[in-house]
């Protein structure tokens, strides 16, 4: 069934109308007036757990440790009392950690006295998972409510559009937690500016720094990387250069895959890199002899881990002292064509289809080239553009997508987020939680499978067995998606055997599965 | 002797005077449960109750009609479908009363119009904004104004000024079949979803008795509702929804495989109130019925007159109460449908009075105002 313009600018440019919105009367102003209207700290985010807190819970869990390897607890500990044998005479390591364990604190755990005294260590990890399991959902929860209550969907749906090109995944305890924040720190108040400044503000945030492994990277003639290299470390591990972040950079966040830089520029970029990390919760011996004092959670450059010497990167050479050198590089890389080339892409593909129509693509491309990578006007592009106003759906919704415009159509401001992170959890696309530092696909082949949508028409019972009848789904059709309905979903809301049956139906209508 | 006489009358009616009070009294604190079975889609009364002895009904309703000649006989004209053996019982015992031929005053076809007048309790669709069984709270004995529904919200008929809680399992395990059945057909035209729902569909049938498993179900919520209403301290009124009865194709399976389920609730509530379903009364109804004739589809499209049941240790059972039209072509209404002879309204209307022992003019006022100049049936409860 066609979609008016109307219907496409609130479901496929929004993030799904609100039985309180009305139909724009001119769909592409309204989009444009968003851009100008976008608040980058709604109310909703209030409730996001701020950054030294959430750092603050990390670098106390690092402390204890630090703490209670040094008296001999934990790992080893339980090791010890696990063999069967009694242990062989205690070697003079061993000695030096039972003097250790004399010296014991004030104010620590007497081992016995805990629910986990058999491995405080594992006790205090268990804790501190806890506190960053309940800050991200927090943060799933305030990013749904920001999404449900916004008056700007279209740059709410660019927000995560961008969360999900820089993607990092809340797997590792370190990320868990600050995930969400490098959405509301990073990408929401950049969305208006240019790429270049959005593209400074996530490699310099300690989510990204952490999960692409930055801050443990030491460049091999840094003053740290001389005083280690002298050093045999006793698990054999060496410190060096981490390319990890660097080579996302120029693969993922900018110049996309195979456009021409070679493993050298990834291992030079990785050398400007250095010196790039976070105060206060960096892990390994490189973090810890960076001199990283200051608030835990904080962006620090590392003078101390800090590669010396000139840089060459894709024929260019950059001479800069310290942090201004990689600053300079992810200068050159956020304007560069191929750059253009790549999010010119991903954003066609996200709002004229899966296979982005090539015209489309040209036309973002040259306005990123001719602004230097300004994003309204990318986004304004995609407004005027005819690829992105074909009045067949293009887009099968992803999981996210999904739940946010059923949530909406449902009129609810506010949910649970443990509730929203379940769900989202059941539906395949957990917040934050893509996996791998490529994000989520963008394409109907990962998410329209046959388990998948009996999991949505699952929800959606559950869905209308809340609202009840209290809801017309027959009215409410119309009202989000105005003259668009095809006439077979219709036909199926109007025989429903109950309004609750009906507004079932209509969560998982074709017209609500795609955009 | 004539003084005696009459006195000795006197006394006994002023000790059925003095007694009625005092037991309405003490039930109201203990005793008494009434529990609102609706079957929402519309419920073919018709093939729960079957007309046998009715000339037309073998030839109006050809296979549908197949089922009763297993089905226990009720009276002369009236046999249960073979589904419901725990429900046969109760009628044998004594516990389980049809009505036939009734409908609420809503006289369209539609579902959404028509559940909102059998649970409003109105004349028409949105009329009335509260809900019968909320008004209901207000004349009964206040100790046993204690509802609840069985679901995650609380459904029209009992919203109102009165207080209801409600009470549901978190999340259901899958998907009601009905609704399965209905996302195919919206699918129909979509060749992407059609194919994705059709290898759900495959799979799902591979892993899972899919009757089994809602008859499991429908038993679970009637344990539930035992459950929360068999304490001394526990709710007295509750209603529950139950979906699926929209029978429009291949009504001879499904309908079975729904009469199995609301029996197998009826039993697992019996067996789950104890003592106290001696002093029960189940309503079971519907928005309005179904064709008599059958479709193409093998299935009955949305009519009028209907049956309802009221089941448990407190109802005079044993009986079915109709007025019969009859089935000849002529008889039927707009020429297609079961012609309601009996209202729905007047029906519960008797039943609550009944059961409560209160005055059914009053009943009749409260639960349905704008229902004019008709009388509450008598008789239903045991008393």
């Amino acid at each position: 069934m066609a979609a008016t313009d109307a219907s496409i600018a609130l479901n496929r440019f929004g993030l799904g109308a609100r039985p309180d919105d009305g139909a724009p009367d001119d769909p592409k102003a309204w989009l444009k007036h968003q851009l100008e209207a976008f608040d980058p700290k709604p109310a909703a985010l209030a409730a996001v757990p701020p950054r030294a807190r959430v750092a603050g819970e990390l670098a106390d869990f690092y402390d204890q440790q630090r703490q209670l390897r040094q008296m001999g607890l934990g790992r080893r500990q339980q090791q010890q009392r696990a063999a069967p044998a009694p242990m062989p005479p205690a070697a003079p390591q061993d000695m030096a950690m039972a003097a250790a364990a004399t010296a014991v604190p004030p104010g620590t755990p007497e081992p016995g006295a805990k629910p986990d005294a058999d491995d405080p260590l594992k006790d205090a990890r268990r804790f501190v998972g806890r506190q960053v399991r309940d800050d991200y959902a927090a943060a799933v929860g305030a990013r749904i409510n920001a999404a449900l209550s916004s008056t700007a969907p279209f740059a709410d749906r660019l927000t995560h559009f961008w969360a999900n090109h820089f993607a990092v995944s809340a797997d590792k305890l370190q990320v868990i937690g600050l995930s969400g924040l490098l959405e509301f720190e990073a990408i929401r108040p950049n969305l208006t500016r240019t790429f270049g400044d959005m593209l400074n503000a996530v490699e310099r945030h300690p989510a990204m720094l952490l999960y692409l492994d930055q801050a443990v990277s030491v460049g091999p003639n840094s003053t740290a990387g001389r005083f280690a290299a002298g050093r045999q470390r006793p698990n054999g591990r060496k410190l060096g250069l981490n390319e990890n972040l660097a080579r996302e950079i120029m693969e993922l966040h900018t110049l996309g895959v195979r456009s021409g830089y070679t493993q050298v520029d990834v291992t030079e970029f990785a050398r400007a890199l250095t010196g790039w990390s976070v105060a206060g919760i960096g892990r390994g011996p490189g973090a810890r002899m960076a001199g990283t004092a200051g608030t835990p959670g904080d962006f620090v450059f590392a003078e101390r881990l800090h590669e010396p010497g000139e840089r060459t990167i894709i024929g260019r050479k950059y001479g800069q002292e310290g942090e201004k050198q990689a600053q300079a590089v992810l200068d050159t890389l956020a304007t560069s064509p191929a750059t253009a080339q790549h999010l010119a892409t991903k954003l066609a593909r996200h709002f004229a289809g899966d296979t982005p129509p090539p015209a489309l693509v040209q036309r973002l491309q040259a306005s990123f080239v001719k602004t230097g990578g300004d994003l309204p006007s990318l986004y304004r592009v995609l407004i005027d553009s005819p690829e992105c106003w074909v009045p067949q759906p293009v887009k099968f919704k992803s999981p996210w997508e999904w739940t946010v415009s059923a949530y909406r159509a449902l009129g609810m401001k506010q949910v649970q987020p443990l509730a929203a992170v379940g769900l989202l959890n059941q539906l395949g696309q957990p917040t934050w939680k893509p996996g791998s530092p490529a994000g989520y696909d963008d394409i109907a082949a990962s998410w329209a499978g046959p388990d998948a949508l009996v999991r949505r028409v699952e929800a959606s019972e559950r869905f209308a067995t809340r609202a009840g009848a209290q809801i017309d789904a027959r009215a409410l059709a119309r009202k989000l998606f105005p003259a668009t309905l095809a006439p077979a979903t219709e036909q199926a809301l109007a025989r429903a055997e109950s309004p609750g049956q009906a507004l079932a139906l209509l969560l998982v209508s074709p017209e609500m599965l795609r955009r | 002797m004539h003084d005696r006489r009459s006195f000795l009358i006197g006394s006994a009616g002023a000790a059925a005077l003095a007694l009625a009070p005092r037991m309405a009294f003490a039930k109201a604190e203990t005793d008494r449960r009434f529990v609102f079975i609706i079957q929402r889609g519309a419920a073919d009364g018709l093939g729960t109750i079957g007309a046998i002895g009715d000339p037309a009904f073998a030839g109006a309703r050809g296979q549908l009609a197949e089922d009763f000649a297993t089905g226990k006989k009720l009276d002369a004209t009236f046999a249960l479908h073979p589904a419901m053996t725990s429900l046969g019982g109760m009628y044998d015992a004594k516990e389980a009363l049809f009505a036939h031929a009734i409908a609420s005053p809503y006289r369209d076809r539609s579902h959404f119009d028509g559940q909102n007048v059998l649970e409003s309790g109105g004349l028409g669709a949105y009329q009335v904004k509260d809900g019968w069984m909320n008004r209901m709270l207000g004349v009964i004995p206040s100790g046993e104004a204690k509802a609840i529904a069985i679901s995650a919200t609380i459904p029209l008929a009992m919203r109102g000024p009165h207080e209801v809680t409600s009470y549901a399992p978190s999340a259901l395990p899958q998907a009601s079949d009905d609704l399965l059945t209905r996302v195919a057909a919206l699918y129909q035209g979509d060749s992407q979803l059609h194919g994705l729902w059709s290898e759900a569909m495959d799979t799902r049938q591979l892993t899972s008795d899919l009757a089994d498993v809602s008859v499991k179900n429908a038993a679970a919520t009637g344990q539930l509702a035992a459950r929360l209403l068999a304490p001394a301290n526990g709710a007295r009124i509750a209603m529950i929804e139950t979906g699926g009865w929209d029978t429009h194709a291949g009504q001879r399976d499904r309908l079975t495989a729904q009469l199995k389920g609301l029996d197998a609730m009826l039993a697992s509530l019996k067996t789950g109130m104890g003592p106290v379903w001696n002093d029960t009364m189940i309503l079971v109804a519907t928005e309005f019925g179904r064709t008599v004739a059958v479709n193409g589809t093998g299935g009955t499209d949305h009519g009028t007159g209907s049956a309802a049941m009221l089941v448990g240790g407190a109802v005079k059972g044993g009986r079915v109460v109709a007025d019969w039209p009859g089935l000849g072509q002529a008889a039927l209404f707009e020429g297609r449908d079961l012609k309601p002879t009996l209202g729905l309204d007047q029906f519960v209307a008797g039943a609550v009075a009944g059961h409560y022992q209160v005055d059914p003019g009053k009943v009749m006022a409260t639960l349905f105002p704008d229902t004019k100049g008709q009388n509450a049936v008598g008789g239903l409860s045991r008393v």
